[in-house]
């Protein structure tokens, strides 16, 4: 029997089989849902190169579930289609998952080399980015350092420079405390000079010699040293540990460590500490760039210190020389003043003396032309020679001065150079002749009569030396030669500096004085022509004078450019004085053989009659002052008087001219006429009588020279009238005016 | 500097005006000449002097013209100063004023004595008044820092 009742799906008897049921299940479930959250996900995601084998993998797995869907109806009878479904979709998936296992074998290496690229990539970044932090690092350390060093460097004052530095670098590093310790000057110790914290640091003092300082000193980097190292107790002890400590040594440079050409020598002993502390409570580190950046910035301010000291030096230096500035130009000064008040006191000593030499030496030459007695006239004559004696000296000494600070210039004129000689003879004979010396001069033939130069001291010089030479000798002769040097004999070995170079209108003067005296020993000519330095031998001592005489013609030789010595074998054999001098060719002779004796300016109002006496009179009051005023103005010395007995009174025969302003003539200018003529007998040594009239007619005119005038002037009269007047009536001695 | 110059001209033109008018000759340009540093108010004293004069001689005459009988030897031995002291200074219409009245003098014209000696006056007051005028004028140039122009 076949019952046609349905019959239950599952199979009762077979467990598994629920199970395999349920699994396949669950499977094809999970391959639906994988690619659906593939694709999801691959959707969600933009990079994911192989979407074409995410289709095949899908298409695979949509199947592989299909399968197992299809499995799902195999559990029970089922028809034909559904095994034919299931034999397409097994078939199915057998092809794609054939080709996707062969796909894969491409693909799965490429996977995995995506893979180790990755990895490769990912390192590579985290060394980068190891890189740039240390650039950055770097970066941030050299700005720091810049700005560090700006900040010490816009700075030229050494504790603004220290001051700076500790700062910026606390602020910088975010340091506790930073301290710069240094040496003292014996350089035994350190001292602390600077610290961050504390404002005013008292000076504790460390040994130089300690261990760990040496080995800082040692290197140029920073070096970390202990915390309880005397240069690091700087802060209170705190609970916690203290921060790291690092030291680097400072170098300070002098200005001799910088050569031209090599780098400064490090060589230098003088080191200061920088000791830098980190927080305490801190756990940080030094870092290299840390220690790099200090190091650098060490170097900063060692360079900013030694810009320090050189502007030190040199604002020094400068002080210096202004205050020595301020000294020399008060020295210079004073010195002027000094001349000054000196220039002052000779001139007026100079005045003051010659004034009354000049009296004694005028008054005694006066008396001498008087009636003396022969003890008189010794007399006046020893008080002339003294007073010419000390009137010599005066000049002497003045003109000493004057040619010491150089005041003195030549008077250039011509003179007569053979005349001048003659007179130096004619001076010095009769000294000579006492002392029974006998005095030769020969002058060359070639020496030109006229030369162009200062006569006055040409002639001083001569006779100085030839003085001199009179002087020093008790006995023998003098001999005076004098010529033109010549340009070989002008270089004299003594002279070694005198180069004299003859020239057109200059010639060279020499004169040589040889006498047979005491002569000079080698060593003393050097000091002839010093002033004041006098032969201290017997024979001189009484010689008086005061020793400046040959300094004095130094100076002038020197004026004319030319060159004065001694030569003497030694004592007792005499010497002789050589002296050349530079003298000027005049250009035309002929003009001065004659002594210039300039005319009497007749155009020269004021000086046309000087202090010619004379007498006016005039009644009236008006016409009498001009007429004073007219005769004034020609250099008269000009009496009036305003009636003819005062007329008649003062008139004398020191009066040269009488001008009478008559208003009347005839009456009382005849009475005055003739009492002058009276009065004074001799012709000569009456005045003339002039008359001013205001209007003449030829009686007018013989009247008066009947009477006895000597000339008549018609007025108005002009000045110029008036000056030929008087010239006409002085020569001529008589004047009457054409009518 | 400009007003000085003005100031010189207006003394040129002034003196050239008293030259033209007849007030003053070539005396008077010679007394100018005569003035120098040495004697540097001449022109002024010898003015001040024949001022003086001038008062003291028309006062004589008018005293003289009064009296009932005229001396007039005084008057002319007046008038003949007067004429000198006149032609001394340069005062040219003074001086032939001077010259009429002595004819009158010599006249005996009691008259014309008087017509002259009042025209005398008038003459005299005018060159007076010039005359301060011309020194205030060169006081004011000196005082200025200029110096006075030479009149040839």
């Amino acid at each position: 029997m076949e019952c046609n009742c349905i019959e239950p799906q599952w199979p009762p008897d077979d467990l598994l089989m629920k199970y395999q049921y349920i699994s396949d299940f669950f499977i094809a479930l999970a391959y639906f849902s994988i690619p659906l959250e593939l694709i999801y996900f691959v959707k969600k995601s933009s990079v994911f190169p192989y979407r074409w084998v995410l289709v095949q993998f899908g298409a695979f797995i949509v199947l592989c579930g299909a399968t197992h869907l299809i499995n799902l109806w195999t559990f029970t009878p089922h028809t034909r289609t559904v095994a034919s479904v299931m034999t397409i979709a097994k078939v199915l998936t057998a092809l794609v998952s054939c080709v996707t296992a062969l796909m894969l074998v491409h693909i799965i290496p490429d996977l995995l080399s995506v893979k180790t690229r990755e990895l490769f990539l990912k390192n590579k970044a985290a060394e980068l980015d190891r890189e740039m932090g240390l650039i950055r690092t770097q970066e941030e350390t050299g700005r720091h350092v810049r700005m560090l060093t700006h900040e010490i460097r816009s700075t030229l004052d050494r504790h603004t420079i220290l001051r700076t530095t500790l700062i910026e670098l606390g602020r910088t590093l975010s340091l506790e405390e930073c301290a710069l310790w240094m040496p003292t000057r014996t350089g035994l110790e350190l001292q602390l000079s600077y610290t961050l914290r504390q404002q005013n640091p008292v000076g504790y003092t460390v040994p130089i010699h300690h261990p760990v300082i040496n080995q800082v000193f040692s290197t140029n980097h920073a070096v970390k040293i202990s915390p309880n190292c005397p240069v690091a107790r700087l802060r209170p002890a705190g609970k916690y540990l203290p921060g790291e400590v690092v030291a680097v040594r400072v170098p300070l440079l002098h200005l001799s460590n910088f050569h031209i050409n090599d780098w400064p020598e490090l060589s230098t002993k003088r080191y200061a500490l920088m000791v830098l502390m980190l927080p305490s409570d801190s756990a940080r580190q030094w870092h290299v760039h840390e220690l790099e950046l200090v190091e650098a910035v060490t170097d900063q301010v060692a360079v900013a210190l030694s810009h320090a000291a050189i502007l030190e030096e040199s604002m020094r230096a400068r002080n210096l020389l202004m205050e020595q500035n301020v000294a020399l130009d008060l020295a210079r000064r004073e010195a002027e003043t000094a001349i000054r008040a000196r220039n002052d006191f000779l001139a007026v000593m100079n005045h003051e003396m010659r004034t009354p030499m000049h009296a004694i030496i005028t008054l005694s030459s006066l008396l001498q032309e008087t009636e003396l007695t022969p003890e008189q006239r010794l007399m006046v004559e020893t008080i002339l020679k003294s007073s010419n004696l000390l009137a010599t000296l005066i000049n002497d000494v003045l003109d000493l001065s004057r040619l010491e600070d150089g005041s003195l210039q030549l008077d250039l004129g011509t003179f007569n150079i053979y005349t001048v000689f003659r007179e130096v003879l004619k001076l010095i004979k009769p000294i000579a002749s006492v002392k029974k010396l006998h005095v030769s001069l020969s002058l060359a033939p070639d020496l030109p009569e006229y030369a162009v130069g200062d006569e006055k001291r040409l002639m001083q010089t001569i006779l100085n030396v030839v003085g001199n030479a009179v002087k020093f000798s008790k006995e023998g002769s003098i001999t005076i030669t004098a010529f033109v040097a010549k340009p070989e004999t002008l270089r004299d070995s003594r002279a070694p500096e005198f180069l004299p170079v003859p020239s057109d209108n200059h010639f060279y003067l020499r004169v040589q004085v040889k006498d047979s005296g005491c002569g000079v020993s080698p060593q003393d000519i050097p000091n002839l022509f010093t002033k004041f330095a006098q032969n201290q031998s017997t024979a001189t001592r009484n010689s008086g004078g005061s020793g400046l005489g040959l300094a004095i013609s130094k100076r002038f030789v020197n004026l004319m450019e030319g060159h004065i010595w001694i030569e003497s074998e030694g004592l007792g054999k005499g010497c002789t004085a050589i002296f050349i001098v530079k003298l000027g060719i005049p250009e035309r002779v002929n003009e001065y053989k004659l002594p210039y004796m300039p005319k009497m300016p007749t155009n020269h109002g004021h000086t046309a009659f000087p202090g010619l006496k004379v007498l006016v009179m005039d009644e009236n009051g008006v016409s009498r002052t001009v007429t004073k005023e007219l005769l004034m103005h020609l250099g008269c010395d000009v009496t009036t008087v305003g009636s003819s007995d005062e007329c008649l009174q003062l008139v004398s025969h020191e009066h040269k001219v009488v001008f009478m302003d008559i208003n009347v003539p005839g009456t009382d200018s005849h009475r005055i006429t003739s009492r002058i003529h009276e009065k004074f007998a001799k012709r000569n040594e009456r005045p003339l009588i002039v008359t001013l009239i205001g209007n003449t007619d030829k009686l007018t005119k013989e009247n008066c020279m009947r009477i006895g005038m000597d000339g008549l002037i018609v007025k108005p009269v002009s000045l110029d009238k008036m000056k030929s007047v008087l010239s006409d009536l002085l020569e001529h001695r008589v004047l009457f005016e054409g009518i | 500097m400009d007003v000085v110059n003005q100031m010189q001209r207006q003394f040129v033109d002034y003196s050239t005006s008293l030259h033209r008018e007849g007030i003053l000759d070539d005396q008077f340009t010679q007394l100018q000449k005569l003035q120098d540093e040495n004697s540097p108010d001449f022109v002024v004293e010898v003015a001040s002097l024949f001022f003086e004069d001038c008062e003291k001689l028309i006062n004589n005459m008018a005293r003289a013209l009064e009296q009932q009988g005229v001396d007039f030897k005084q008057v002319d031995a007046s008038v003949h100063q007067l004429k000198g002291s006149s032609s001394s200074i340069g005062a040219v219409q003074v001086k032939n004023v001077c010259i009429a009245f002595r004819s009158f003098c010599e006249a005996q014209n009691r008259e014309g004595c008087l017509r002259c000696l009042q025209q005398v006056t008038h003459e005299y007051s005018l060159l007076k008044n010039k005359l301060q005028t011309l020194f205030r004028l060169e006081q004011q140039i000196l005082a200025a820092g200029g110096s006075i122009p030479v009149i040839e």
